[in-house]
């Protein structure tokens, strides 16, 4: 067994398990976006943040990454970890305004704003679709190619794949594709998904059912418009 | 390729950890470039799901999926040579060539590629053309240099080429000097010999210059002829036990001034020569 502190807590865990399973077990709540049980952990997504060590040497590691260590005293909710989390999120966001699964990160976390420019993609490159098509369908149709900006996730050469069955694992697992926000068809946009208890456009008169948390709001930025040109 | 080369380099690479790399590389260093059979050929050799092997091979730079042109044109875009002016080279570059950087000439000639630091900072702008380094660049020496690649940089000009120098030899018998400053061949004196072949005997001179090919004769000798070398001071035949590695012909010995030896194949026409010295081969 493993001594440690969580959050000033000394408790014990057992050798080998990674600080967010030893935190997840415990009840200390750390958010995950890439992180899914019965997939290796990658630590891409860096939600998962805690901070370890003291004063000086105190850094944030990915705890879906860092197996537990004798000693180690990990905080999963101090103010630096919690500044940083917040802005992991509002990059998240800005990548992927429209998927539904960080937007209700973004409102569980009380992030109101983004003040990045809005990409619209559609890949966040969490790695979980590789992950789920290689170590659960056995197929490893798709896979990371290329690398920085050009860094993306496909088959091969961008050829029909032979080992993919189609069995949509990918797609199901996508925090990006699916569950997106509705916000391009408005009769739709009333997502209630999001968490937010707050929303912006509650004030506005033609979204007063829309519950979207974001500023500039994605469905009051881009419906206007439309009803201005039809 | 065959797929049973790449089976070869495969098996020689199997047991290493980060063996992928290393066949990617050796297949790269054959093909120019990886090609996409390659590519499958060597996922199913290794084992492992094309995508990994996919996702290696796009996410060095050192690996192409393109053919590659004969002459490699880096140019350095690094923080230094950025400064002084390295993007003024990119585009003429640009322009000389006609290719956007990462892609070949249509003639495949050419490919132009930028990279981040060469490690010659204090030389910026650098250019790098087939493994020679262009310093201090400029737009206006982009096209001179372009010419001098397309030319071949790696061809013996004499002088600008350090693999060409001139050599001074001596006769292995007697040791008495042969060379002859009163006959310049490439600017250099000559080497001045005897030779016999079918029933003539005269002199023979060869170029002192080490990689050049040059001989003048005082009578033509035909090409393939084995001809017969003499000393023009002792008059002993220069003939060694060694015989020459592409055509058997005897090799003659020549001792070299500061040391060693250089064997030149007795055919006419054919170039093997081997310089020995003090035991260390340079087998061209």
């Amino acid at each position: 067994m493993i001594k440690l502190w969580i959050n000033d807590l000394p408790v014990e865990v057992e050798e080998g398990s990674t600080i967010l399973e030893a935190a997840k077990f415990l009840g200390f709540p750390i958010p995950t976006l890439c992180h899914m049980d019965s997939l290796s952990p990658y630590g891409a997504c860096r939600l998962c943040i805690v901070e370890i060590g003291e004063g000086d040497r105190a850094k944030l590691v990915s705890s879906c990454t860092y197996p537990v260590e004798n000693g180690l005293k990990v905080r999963t909710a101090s103010e630096r970890v919690v500044k940083a989390r917040k802005m992991i999120i509002e990059l998240l966001l800005a990548t992927c305004p429209q998927s539904k699964v960080i937007q209700d990160l973004a409102s569980a976390h009380g992030v109101r704003q983004q003040r990045f420019k809005q990409e619209y993609d559609d890949c966040i490159l969490c790695g979980l679709c590789v992950r789920m098509c290689k170590e659960q369908m056995m197929a490893g149709a798709i896979g990371f190619r290329g690398r920085g900006e050009r860094r993306s996730i496909g088959t091969p050469f961008d050829a029909k794949s032979e080992t993919c069955r189609l069995c949509g694992g990918c797609i199901h697992v996508c925090p990006a594709c699916t569950l997106r926000c509705t916000y391009s068809e408005p009769e739709k946009a009333v997502c209630g998904g999001c968490a937010n208890l707050e929303p912006p456009c509650i004030e506005k008169e033609e979204f007063h059912d829309m519950m979207c948390y974001m500023r500039p709001c994605v469905a009051c930025e881009i419906i206007p418009t439309e009803k201005k040109q039809s | 390729m065959r797929i049973d080369t790449i089976q070869g380099i495969i098996g020689k690479h199997k047991n290493d950890k980060g063996g992928l790399i290393s066949v990617l590389e050796e297949i790269q260093s054959k093909l120019g470039y990886l090609t996409r059979e390659s590519l499958e050929a060597v996922a199913e050799g290794m084992g492992k799901p094309l995508t990994d092997v996919y996702g290696v091979a796009t996410f060095f730079r050192a690996f192409s999926l393109k053919p590659r042109g004969k002459h490699l044109v880096s140019a350095c875009v690094g923080t230094a040579c950025h400064v002084r002016g390295s993007h003024a080279v990119v585009r003429e570059l640009e322009k000389v060539l006609g290719v956007k950087p990462g892609d070949t000439t249509a003639d495949n000639e050419f490919t132009l590629e930028t990279v981040a630091c060469l490690g010659a900072c204090a030389l910026g702008p650098m250019v790098v053309i087939d493994g020679h380094f262009f310093s201090k660049m400029n737009s206006g020496k982009v096209k001179g240099v372009i010419d001098r690649a397309r030319a071949g940089l790696d061809r013996s000009e004499g002088g600008g080429d350090e693999r060409v120098f001139p050599l001074v030899v001596r006769c292995p018998r007697c040791n008495h000097g042969l060379m002859d400053s009163g006959k310049l061949i490439d600017g250099k004196p000559s080497i001045k010999l005897t030779v016999s072949f079918g029933g003539k005997h005269g002199w023979l001179r060869l170029s002192s210059l080490y990689g050049s090919y040059s001989v003048e004769c005082e009578y033509e000798v035909p090409v393939e002829t084995v001809v017969n070398f003499f000393c023009p001071h002792c008059h002993a035949e220069l003939g060694g036990s060694q015989e020459c590695s592409d055509c058997q012909a005897p090799m003659v010995p020549l001792l070299v001034d500061g040391g060693g030896m250089i064997q030149v194949c007795s055919r006419r026409g054919c170039k093997v020569h081997m310089l020995d010295l003090n035991g260390v081969n340079f087998d061209f």
